[in-house]
C-alpha cells in the first residue's frame, strides 16, 4: 500500500509526466517561463490547485452525478484558482502583476480538469491529492528547467541575481533575445521531449496508420 | 475502486449541482471580501511608489515635495474639465482602460503613442504656491517603445509653456540602448523645454535620424538618443499624444485660457 502512494507520487514526475507524454498545459508553459521566479511561483500555484482540486472532487465522487459531473468539477477548480488568484494578490503582489492573466488560466489548464476526470473521480481522497501534487511537480519540474534555461540565456541571470555580465554593461556575454520570446520555450520543451523519449523509448507514441507516398496522386 | 453514480435523478443532479454551487460562492465571496483591505493597501503602496519618481524628479529640478502636497484631480480628458465625482483615491486607471463604458479606441490616425485605446478619464497631479496658483502640473503619459510599453511623469510649468521634467518609472527597452531614456543626462535636455512656439502651435518632440523633421518644428526638438530610433520614436509619440488634442490638450487649453 505504501509503495502504492509513492508510485502515485512519482510516477508523474517522468514516466507518466503530464507535459512531456501527454503534452498538456504547454501555453501556461511559454508564457511564465520566462524568468525562474515566475516559473517556480507557477508551479506552486498548479500543484495547491491541483492537490485541492483532486482531493475535493474525489471527496464528493459518490454523490456527483454523472450528467453534472464535469460542470461541478469545473466549478470547484474555478473557485480555487480564484482563491489562490486573490491570495497571490494579496501577499504576492509583485509577482501576480507578471504573471497577470495566466493565474486565472489555469482554470482551463487540461492538466487540471485531466486528473480530476481521469483520476479523482475512481479514487480515494489520499490517492487523488498524492497524485494532484505528483502532477503538479511533473508539471514544475519541466516549468523549472525550461525557466532556468530561459532566464540564463535570456537575461545572463539566475532568480534576479545577475551571473553573466551582458556586454551593454561592459560584460562578454550577448543575451540570446529569442529566449525571452514564446517559441524558445517550445524548442525547449520539444528537446526535453526528444531526450526523455530517447532514454525511455516506450513512451514514444506508434503512428496510427502509414502513409504510402504516390498511392494518393495515382488515384487522382 | 467505486464508479461515480451511474443513473441519478434529475431532482438530485440539480441539487448536488446548487449544494456544491452554494458552496463555492460562499468560500470565494468570504476570501475576497477578507483580502479586499490588503490588496487595497498594495495598490496604495503602488501608487506612492510610483508618485515617489515624481519626487524625486521635483527635487532634481530644485521643488522639495512630499507626496501629502500633491492634489490628486481628476480630468474627464475629451472636455478638459475637472470631474469631481469620481473619488482620485479609488480611481483605478488600469481597470478604466480595460472596460468599454470608461474607456474609447483611439482611432489609428490620431494613435500616436501607439496605445489603441485610452480611458475617458485621467488623475493627474497637481502643486500649488501658498498663494493657490497651480505651481507644477503633473500628467501621467504613457507609449509604446520599442519593445515594451512606456510610463513617465510629465511635469509642466503651472501655466503650460514648458515642460520642466520627463521621468520615465517603467519600460521593458533594451539595456544601454533604449534604457538611456531614464539616464540622468537625456532627462536634462527635457528641463524648461518650450511646448508650444508664440502662436500656441504644439511644437515639443523629440528629433530622430529619420524622422524629418519640419523647419518649424526643429527649433523646438530634444536630441533624441542615438542607436534607440525606436525608443525615441516612441518618446516623440507619446508626447506629442498625450499634450495633443486626443490627450490632455483640452485640459491644458482650459488651464491657459483661465
Amino acid at each position: 500500500m505504501q509503495n502504492n502512494y509513492w508510485k502515485t507520487l512519482t510516477r508523474p514526475l517522468l514516466d507518466e509526466n503530464p507535459m512531456t507524454l501527454q503534452i498538456l498545459g504547454i501555453c501556461s508553459a511559454l508564457a511564465v517561463t520566462t524568468s525562474l521566479d515566475t516559473a517556480l511561483v507557477m508551479s506552486l500555484v498548479v500543484i495547491c490547485v491541483l492537490a485541492l482540486s483532486n482531493s475535493a472532487i474525489s471527496l464528493i465522487r459518490h454523490q456527483l452525478p454523472r450528467s453534472v459531473r464535469i460542470i461541478v468539477q469545473i466549478t470547484i477548480i474555478a473557485s480555487l484558482v480564484i482563491i489562490v488568484d486573490q491570495l497571490l494578490k494579496a501577499y504576492a503582489f509583485e509577482l501576480s502583476k507578471r504573471l497577470s492573466v495566466f493565474v486565472g488560466l489555469i482554470i482551463t489548464n487540461c492538466i487540471v480538469l485531466g486528473r480530476a476526470e481521469g483520476f479523482a473521480m475512481r479514487n480515494g481522497v489520499w490517492a487523488s491529492a498524492l497524485d494532484g501534487i505528483g502532477n503538479g511537480m511533473g508539471y514544475a519540474l519541466i516549468l523549472i528547467i525550461v525557466g532556468a534555461i530561459r532566464e540564463f540565456f535570456g537575461k545572463g541571470s539566475l532568480l534576479n541575481v545577475q551571473i553573466l555580465i551582458p556586454t551593454s554593461q561592459g560584460g562578454s556575454f550577448e543575451p540570446l533575445h529569442l529566449m525571452l520570446l514564446p517559441p524558445s520555450a517550445f524548442f525547449i520543451i520539444g528537446g526535453i521531449i526528444w531526450f526523455i523519449r530517447r532514454k525511455r523509448p516506450e513512451q514514444v507514441e506508434h503512428p496510427e496508420f502509414t502513409l504510402s507516398p504516390g498511392e494518393d496522386a495515382v488515384t487522382k | 475502486m467505486s464508479e461515480p453514480v451511474a443513473n441519478a435523478s434529475v431532482a438530485r443532479a440539480l441539487a448536488v449541482a446548487l449544494t456544491v454551487a452554494f458552496a463555492c460562492a460562499l468560500v470565494v465571496s468570504t476570501v475576497s471580501v477578507g483580502l479586499r483591505p490588503l490588496q487595497k493597501a498594495n495598490l496604495e503602496a503602488e501608487r506612492r511608489k510610483q508618485l515617489e519618481v515624481v519626487i524625486n524628479a521635483l527635487a532634481d529640478i530644485g521643488q522639495t515635495q512630499s507626496i501629502e502636497n500633491l492634489e490628486a484631480r481628476i480630468v474627464e480628458l475629451a472636455s478638459g474639465r475637472y470631474d469631481d465625482t469620481q473619488d482620485p483615491a479609488t480611481f483605478n486607471a488600469e481597470s478604466a482602460i480595460n472596460k468599454p463604458g470608461t474607456s474609447m479606441l483611439i482611432p489609428a490616425e490620431l494613435d500616436l503613442a501607439g496605445i489603441k485605446r485610452r480611458a475617458l478619464h485621467a488623475r493627474i497631479y497637481l502643486v500649488r504656491n501658498p498663494e493657490g496658483a497651480t505651481e507644477l502640473i503633473i500628467l501621467p503619459v504613457w507609449g509604446r517603445g520599442y519593445q515594451s510599453s512606456l510610463r513617465a511623469w510629465l511635469v509642466l510649468d503651472g501655466d503650460t509653456s514648458r515642460i520642466l521634467a520627463l521621468k520615465f518609472y517603467e519600460h521593458g527597452e533594451t539595456p544601454g540602448i533604449g534604457a538611456r531614456i531614464q539616464e540622468p543626462e537625456w532627462e536634462a535636455l527635457w528641463r524648461d523645454a518650450p511646448v508650444y512656439d508664440d502662436s500656441g502651435v504644439l511644437r515639443i518632440g523629440v528629433r530622430s535620424r529619420t524622422g524629418s523633421a519640419s523647419a518649424e518644428d526643429s527649433g523646438y526638438l530634444i536630441d533624441g538618443i542615438s542607436g534607440a530610433t525606436r525608443t525615441t520614436q516612441g518618446v516623440d509619440g507619446l508626447i506629442r499624444f498625450w499634450l495633443g488634442d486626443s490627450g490632455f490638450g483640452p485640459y491644458l487649453r482650459r488651464i491657459r485660457e483661465e
